[in-house]
């Protein structure tokens, strides 16, 4: 037994398809005929809600998905398509009360006015309990999708090419960031007065333009959604390098990244720190969860078979940007305990196959944290942000409290 | 024998950013918690109703260089609020209002399509085309559409989201785990598209959903407008909702269809219309009277004068007599975002009648506002509301109408308890649903079931 008290862990989920694992469809748990439908996002996202999970992202793209990097693959042995994910975790939202719900935006291509307002409205729909996961498309047959920009084709060699492409797209996606927080702060919280002796609705001095500037778009504003619930929804990304991490440490709320061992962990941790500091954020929470792939089973070493079953019907063994865990609830408490001595506040797991790693972490992981005094025994918090630890933010258009 | 009667069909419009809302009744709740939209949804599926519907703009309105502050301000994302009340019904149809200059087609095409998974084929879809560069400044694109364009964009936008979303058929997914087939065909969703404002190719990633495509409603009203419905709505979203009114857009717009080779109830014509509902004619009357005025205070009285005016009116009193200055001609409008301005194509005239008007029946400013301003309100008791909504219908005014009721969120909960069993009675509305999808309401050709009669 550890003899220090582990402090409490949070925990999410990630969503993809069916499961992580390639042919996790192929598991007879998996009904893959009803991935297009509501009853099966409902299923999982309460199945996590069960669990008590701080929330769930919902992965997506604006592609088919594909093996290969830079193109849609021609396979028809894999899942291929998906649903809008701030539509799924929206048509979730009145069916579960406390789990946060963060899908995926691809800053690259859409309107950050639209996804302001939709995630916005997301934390109405769900009180509170929305946020965002921004990914960028490094993909030149998404752009080709839309028709308004090319990306160049970045070929895993040529680095040096993709590093300028890469930086460019984040600080694209930096600024739809900043687009988007601004709009939520652009009503005041108490902007709806309803005074009927002046027949005014609103007091619109209450109500900001948000002038926004960029290299690639400008924004006028306001938001024509008030600010939602949370004041600011939470932001989230991944990160897998130097400009990633800056974005996490300079525009988000949690930042995933993927550590293969404790020491990288730390290391990682510690760079985004360094660029928070930079930025002026040194203040306030920013959570660094650790993303890994998830094999859970009770019996040691069925993981582990499990694994290289599904392997055998994909056709290669599986890997992953992430670290690929196999083994018992145990042992990946164990894991989680170590890795977190890194720096990091919580975990986002991959399940491998939704419906058996999902509920393996949500009945074996959980009440095993629980145990170790690792993890909530009930929810404590009505907000996303609240179960987080993060305070709902001053608006910053509202002249403070001492000027006022 | 006599014609057989026709059906009717009903929708809810969630009131929202126009002055029908009279927001400053005690009994009016949010307009922008869930609640709300839960509550009013619950209502219209009680009632039987076809769908409901939600208008959009993308920019809040201003006026005189200001946020125009007298209406309700502020309303949710259209596709997530549809998403979320798609949990809480199960059988209404989910109207949004999307804008075609303001979005791609890649996008459009999967948040409908991804709506129509999650609802079980109810999705429809508005397609409006504000164009102003006022719009356009909250966008990366701006306002880069000139006014001619916006109908050559909006049909090249609606046909380019069909050849993505048919770029699935429905029998693509297998997903056959004994065989390791997931697809059918490595190449599901190959588009190409080259226009002449769309100019793209690739995959697109949701596969077919239970209605293929989400119903079509246009409200438009220029003469482009009226074509492009013709050519390719399945129903208008209309604002002439009187009797003769009715009648004329009615005749006017199914007359276009034959020549784009389509029957006359391929089209539906659906006006908005409100109603105020009391136990007897005149007290329905006089409530009728107290709504309008307390949706037309002095203060949107001289607003709404400003539309025409094109000028600052904030010194006039509203209860005095209509300005003998003349409307200002110029291209800069005093009032910016809102689309009712269209409605006064010559200015000049319609400022010259509403004198004349006021002149002869001796109307205030306010005055005029109230009995000139107002939409088609059906007024009475129930048993007179039923009746007057299937004369207007069997009178081929309309096929049914989009109710805005002027209360958020209880506004339709009366109109649900006393005028629909009235309704069914008379054997002019449904007493249940009849399918699950929207086109099943609305009584039009599922796009994978039966050749459209255009077919070419
Ligand atoms: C009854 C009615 C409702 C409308 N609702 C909206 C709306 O919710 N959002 C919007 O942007 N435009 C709305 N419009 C504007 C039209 O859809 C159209 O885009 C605009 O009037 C320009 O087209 P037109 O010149 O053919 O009228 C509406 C128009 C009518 C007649």
């Amino acid at each position: 037994m550890s003899s220090t008290p582990a402090s409490p862990l949070h925990l999410a989920v990630a969503l993809d398809g069916t499961g992580w694992h390639p042919a996790s469809w192929r598991e007879p748990v998996a009904r893959p005929r009803d991935l297009f439908t509501a009853a099966h996002w409902t299923g999982l996202i309460q199945e996590a809600e069960r669990g008590l999970l701080d929330f769930v992202t919902i992965e997506d793209g604006l592609g088919p998905q594909s093996s290969l990097f830079p193109a849609p693959d021609d396979r028809t042995d894999q899942v291929r398509g998906r649903l809008d994910a701030v539509l799924i975790a929206s048509r979730v939202a009145p069916l579960t009360r406390h789990i946060g719900l963060v899908p995926t935006v691809i800053a690259t291509h859409t309107e950050p006015f639209h996804i302001s307002k939709a995630i916005a409205t997301l934390d109405y729909v769900s009180t509170g309990r929305a946020g965002l996961r921004v990914q960028i498309s490094p993909r030149s047959n998404e752009a080709d999708h839309f028709g308004r920009r090319t990306v160049p084709r970045i070929e895993f060699p040529d680095l040096a090419l993709a590093e300028q492409a890469v930086t460019d797209l984040f600080d694209e996606a930096a600024d739809h960031v900043e687009v988007v927080r601004r709009l939520w702060d652009s009503w005041e919280d108490d902007a709806e007065i309803r005074d009927a002796a002046t027949g005014r609705f609103i007091d619109r001095d209450k109500l900001h333009y948000i002038d926004f500037e960029g290299r690639h778009f400008s924004v006028k504003g306001p938001s024509i959604t008030p600010r939602p619930p949370q004041g600011q929804p939470l932001v989230t990304a991944l990160a897998h390098d130097t400009v990633p991490y800056r974005l996490v440490a300079r525009a988000a709320d949690v930042g995933y990244i993927t550590p293969h061992d404790t020491a990288e962990a730390r290391d990682i941790v510690a760079r985004i720190r360094a660029e928070q500091q930079a930025a002026g954020r040194a203040d306030e929470t920013l959570h660094v969860f650790g993303d890994l792939v998830v094999f859970l089973d009770d019996e040691p070493g069925a993981a582990r078979a499990r694994k290289e079953r599904l392997d055998t019907l994909a056709g290669e063994p599986y890997t992953s940007d992430a670290l690929v865990f196999t083994g018992t609830p145990t042992e990946l408490a164990d894991l989680l305990q170590e890795l977190a001595a890194g720096g990091l506040t919580g975990f986002r797991l991959r399940p491998a196959v939704d419906g058996h790693d999902l509920p393996a972490i949500t009945r074996g992981l959980v009440p095993e944290l629980q145990r170790r005094g690792a993890f909530r025994s009930a929810y404590e918090a009505d907000t996303l942000r609240g179960l987080l630890g993060l305070s709902r933010p001053a608006n910053r258009y509202a002249p403070h409290a001492a000027t006022a | 024998m006599n014609k057989p009667l026709k059906q009717i069909h009903l929708a809810a419009h969630f009131p929202g950013v126009n002055n029908t809302t009279v927001w400053s009744d005690p009994r009016s709740g949010s307009h922008i918690e869930f609640s709300s939209f839960a509550h009013f949804a619950r209502t219209a599926e009680r009632a039987k109703f076809d769908f409901l519907f939600l208008a959009e703009g993308l920019r809040l309105r201003e006026q005189g260089g200001q946020i125009y502050d007298l209406d309700v301000v502020g309303r949710p994302d259209t596709f997530t609020v549809l998403a979320a009340l798609a949990a809480v019904t199960e059988h209404l149809g989910l109207t949004g209002t999307i804008n075609s200059t303001f979005n791609e087609p890649y996008e459009v095409a999967r948040q409908f399509a991804s709506l129509d998974h999650l609802s079980g084929g109810r999705s429809a879809w508005n397609v409006v085309t504000s164009w102003d560069a006022f719009t356009g400044e909250n966008f990366r694109r701006g306002g880069f559409l000139p006014k001619e364009e916006r109908y050559s964009r909006a049909k090249e936008f609606l046909a380019t989201t069909h050849e993505l979303l048919d770029s699935w058929h429905g029998d693509e997914i297998l997903a056959d785990q004994e065989t390791g087939a997931f697809l059918r065909d490595a190449k599901a969703g190959s588009f190409v598209h080259t226009g002449q404002h769309f100019d793209i190719h690739g995959r697109f990633n949701v596969p077919r959903s239970p209605q293929g495509r989400p119903v079509v409603f246009q409200a438009g009203d220029s003469e482009e407008g009226r074509e492009f419905a013709a050519s390719d709505a399945d129903a208008i979203f209309s604002r002439y909702a009187t009797l003769e009114a009715g009648q004329a857009f009615y005749a006017d717009v199914k007359n276009r269809l034959p020549k784009y080779g389509r029957r006359p109830d391929q089209l539906l014509i659906l006006p908005a219309a409100t109603f105020t509902l009391a136990d007897t004619d005149a007290e329905a009357e006089e409530l009728a009277k107290e709504v309008r005025r307390q949706q037309v205070s002095g203060a949107t009285a001289l607003k709404h004068l400003e539309f025409v005016w094109n000028r600052d009116l904030s010194s006039y009193d509203p209860d005095g007599p209509l300005p003998d200055i003349d409307p200002d001609v110029s291209d800069q409008h005093i009032s910016k975002g809102r689309a009712q301005v269209r409605m006064y194509r010559d200015p000049l005239a319609t400022a010259r009648e509403w004198r004349e008007l006021a002149a002869a029946h001796n109307w205030s400013i306010r005055d005029l506002v109230i009995e000139t301003g107002n939409r088609q309100n059906f007024i009475g008791s129930a048993a007179t509301i039923a009746r007057t909504i299937n004369e207007f219908v069997q009178a081929d005014a309309s096929d049914g109408f989009i109710l805005v009721p002027h209360i958020t969120p209880t506004g339709l909960d009366d109109f649900a308890d006393q005028v629909v069993p009235l309704l069914q009675e008379q054997g002019v509305f449904r007493t249940e649903y009849e399918g699950p999808t929207l086109r099943h309401h609305l009584g039009l050709a599922h796009p994978d079931h039966a050749p459209e009669a255009a077919g070419v």
